[in-house]
């Protein structure tokens, strides 16, 4: 009695998940695996497109004789790239008309004109003309001729489905790449943009955690960057930061803080001297961290300030009897409360902000030293149309992640044993 | 008194003091008034007078006295360095000095000589300079997204630093560059498929994460822990390693500039974090209510119609504005499956505007705003909910 029970049970969950399992594993875990598949191909954007025969059909009307009529089909292979096999071409006539000396490879019965064109090259075109002729004399209308569209159907190969593979991909991301670069500004980016949004996390945190007129307001205020829609956040910070034009610019040049506009999402490096050593600062780079710093501190903070609320109050009240200060509480009490929080929060963040593509892609799209694996993706698929290549590097990113993910889960694993 | 409570208390409250007046005038300057200088100088050195003032009068005068005298003389000072000010500038000074009064008033001596004395000095203003200068940093690119979009191209050129609006024009005038996205630029359209989008993303992604979830959180099945793990890891996954597959995949399949495809992929890619929501609060029903239910003969699906939803409201609330949010604020896909602009979503449509030098800024602007009002109404009325979807689901960035 019982077993059938647990078989009724399990049926029933494998019922229940069946449809998310299914929408999971054919929109996220099938591009994962097809990643693989086309990074070993050689495959540019216009390969996309499946070769298609295609017909423009033009009817013209012959002079001096109504009961006949001209019609040019401009044929082609829509490929630049790729042949078509078998190409088989239909079309239909009105009632009592037929072709006059219709071309040897077509055929005609009960008003359908069947064609086998054979094999067309990539670029194939041909002007195929058929002549149709009223058999019992009466006028043939151009609009009913038209009306009809040819039906054309031919095979192709699919450059994706073909097993031609190499390894021409991965030799390019790794050595023609600039791939350490790339690498580089990916981490410098992701380590700060990480440490620096956890940092003004606990900073924000801290502020809220305390008693003060229109706290609940702050709280929502200070997540409104991470709530609004990336798109106008980027845009508005990019007007803010305009050279020319820009709040930013004009406010510090107005108050004399700088002497000339400062480029500060178009410039690569930015020279200061210190103390008589010329230091060069990734500018753009620098801006936009700031902004993903601005934009993700929010989460750190929500984390965190849950964290602290949860923290006993008496645990306060004994340093107070102690005499402990404000900088003693915050280092001995509050500091040790939250670190499990902020590895979490590191780790998840990390992650994320490896992975990040928008906002970068909309303050400068890439440029001035601002390109990340992520940009990277884009660049090579869409940009330079190498779908190949996007996929190479989106292999290299899935690579980092899971071991990311490995670390991440082992410290997880480890946590919940402490515990 | 400690010498060195005494230095932090007048040095850290006067850098206070003059964060304050700086802020105010900046947002004075962007009000058209020439302003070309902080005074830092003399700005700290009065802020430090007044702090140490405070201390000497101590409650011999009666704190809103002290406040009206110390507002006015700095006020009179100010006003004589800086001069030919409309009178609203130094209203405005004047409020933030009584402000800083106030928050030194309580500061005498005797609370000078306690024990942590500085650090508590420390602490209070560094709360209160970080509440001001969070609000500022966070508020100031929505003030100017909004005052932006009021504007036309010709103030902005003319003086880029000019923020002020004028409401004296006619309606027509002064919302001009809405009417023009909504004419020109079909923005209504792109509203109602935005509108579509989210709003379909979150009916189907709940109509498939809820028997999900419950089979998750109380079904016995061969594969479970593995499956709740991979919930996590696949949510991990970017969108930017997707993209290139389901666009060969989509162009093939004649997907793409498809609204439908878009709603596949938001409901494929929130599935997982609103499965991993939903268990969470199913595990925490109590099971005798199904078993009193499996008693009245209820199917698996009754149990979930009569039982789970109804008790799951708030979760399934925050579920459905956290995926709301993601599917209206999401740009990568519909920037790579749409390039027909009758099937643009809000931020495509603002991302293609912005494509075009030509496009004057106060459109972008005004496109900017109409995308963001909606999430950020939506996320101050219903915050309690939305906060929790945040906190449980934000193991997405």
């Amino acid at each position: 009695m019982s077993d059938t029970l647990s078989k009724i049970e399990k049926r029933t969950a494998y019922i229940l998940l069946l449809p998310a399992v299914f929408l999971v594993f054919s929109i996220i875990l099938f591009p994962i695996f097809a990643n693989v598949w086309i990074s070993f191909k050689e495959v540019g954007l216009k390969d996309i497109r499946i070769p298609e025969p295609r017909a423009k059909k033009i009817v013209k009307s012959i002079k001096d004789s109504s009961d006949e009529i001209k019609i040019i089909y401009k044929l082609r292979n829509s490929s630049l790239i790729l042949d078509i096999r078998d190409v088989k071409f239909q079309d239909k006539t009105p009632k009592n008309v037929e072709p006059v000396n219709l071309d040897e490879r077509c055929q005609f019965k009960s008003n359908i004109i069947n064609c086998n064109f054979g094999n067309w090259k990539a670029k194939y075109k041909e002007n195929f003309q058929i002549i149709l002729k009223n058999k019992k004399g009466e006028k043939i209308y151009k609009k009913e001729i038209k009306s009809i569209k040819p039906k054309l159907s031919g095979e192709s190969d699919n450059i994706l489905l073909n097993t031609n593979f190499t390894l021409k991909n991965f030799k390019k991301v790794f050595f023609q790449n600039e791939f350490f670069d790339l690498l580089m500004t990916t981490f410098y980016y992701t380590f700060f943009g990480t440490i620096g949004s956890i940092v003004f996390g606990i900073l924000a945190a801290q502020l809220v955690n305390q008693k003060f007129f229109g706290r609940t307001f702050m709280r929502s205020i200070l997540l409104f960057p991470y709530v609004g829609p990336v798109v106008a956040l980027a845009y508005t910070w990019e007007l803010l930061l305009d050279p020319y034009s820009g709040t930013l610019n004009n406010l510090l040049l107005n108050f004399q803080v700088i002497q000339e506009p400062l480029n500060l999402l178009g410039q690569k490096y930015l020279t200061i001297n210190f103390f008589g050593f010329d230091l060069k600062l990734r500018l753009a780079l620098t801006t936009v961290i700031i902004f993903e710093i601005w934009r993700y501190f929010p989460l750190a903070f929500l984390f965190i300030l849950a964290r602290l609320q949860a923290i006993p109050k008496e645990l306060y009240e004994a340093a107070d009897v102690d005499g402990a200060g404000p900088v003693q509480k915050f280092v001995s009490i509050t500091l040790p409360q939250i670190t499990a929080v902020i590895s979490i929060l590191f780790m998840i963040r990390f992650i994320w902000n490896f992975n990040k593509f928008e906002d970068i892609f909309l303050l400068t799209g890439g440029a001035s030293g601002t390109r990340t694996l992520p940009i990277n993706v884009y660049e090579q698929g869409f940009t330079i149309s190498d779908i190949g290549m996007g996929s190479a590097v989106s292999i290299v990113i899935v690579a980092l992640l899971l071991i990311f993910m490995f670390v991440y889960f082992r410290l997880l694993g480890k946590r919940a044993d402490e515990n | 008194m400690k010498i060195r409570s005494l230095i932090l208390y007048s040095f850290i409250s006067s850098i206070f003091l003059f964060s304050v007046v700086s802020i105010w005038k900046i947002l004075s300057t962007l009000q058209g008034i020439d302003l070309k200088n902080f005074n830092f100088a003399i700005i700290l050195s009065l802020g430090i007078g007044i702090s140490l003032i405070n201390l000497v009068i101590g409650d011999k005068l009666n704190s809103y006295i002290k406040s009206i005298v110390f507002a006015s003389f700095f006020t009179l000072i100010d006003g004589f360095i800086i001069q030919n000010m409309p009178i609203w500038y130094n209203i405005g000074v004047f409020g933030i000095i009584i402000f800083y009064s106030f928050k030194i008033d309580k500061y005498n001596q005797k609370n000078l000589e306690l024990e942590h004395s500085s650090q508590s000095v420390l602490f209070e203003f560094l709360t209160l300079f970080g509440i001001v200068l969070f609000s500022f940093v966070i508020l100031f690119p929505f003030y100017m997204m909004i005052v932006t979009s009021f504007k036309t191209q010709a103030a902005l050129l003319i003086n880029p630093l000019d923020f002020s609006i004028n409401f004296a024009q006619d309606i027509k005038e002064l919302f001009k560059s809405y009417f023009v996205i909504f004419d020109t630029y079909k923005f209504g359209r792109y509203i109602l498929i935005s509108t579509f989008v989210s709003v379909g993303t979150v009916i189907i992604t709940l109509i498939f994460a809820i028997p999900a979830a419950y089979a998750v959180a109380r079904l016995n099945f061969f594969g479970k822990n593995f499956l709740s793990t991979s919930i996590l890891i696949i949510y991990m996954f970017p969108a930017i390693v997707l993209v290139i597959p389901l666009y060969t995949v989509f162009s093939q399949l004649g997907l793409r500039n498809n609204v439908g495809g878009l709603l596949i992929v938001y409901t494929a890619t929130t599935l997982p974090v609103a499965i991993y929501m939903l268990q969470g609060y199913f595990k925490s029903i109590p099971k005798e209510l199904e078993e009193a239910a499996i008693m009245d003969k209820l199917n698996w699906f009754g149990i979930i119609i009569k039982i789970i939803l109804p008790l799951s409201i708030p979760a399934i609330s925050s579920v459905a504005l956290y995926v709301f949010m993601i599917a209206w604020n999401e740009f990568l896909f519909s920037l790579m499956f749409l390039d027909n602009p009758n099937s643009f979503t809000l931020s495509r449509a603002i991302q293609y505007l912005s494509g075009d030098a030509e496009t004057p800024r106060q459109y972008l602007m005004a496109g900017s705003v109409v995308v963001t009002i909606p999430v950020l109404f939506i996320f101050v009325y219903f915050e309690k909910y939305l906060v929790s979807g945040l906190t449980a689901g934000s193991v997405k960035g």
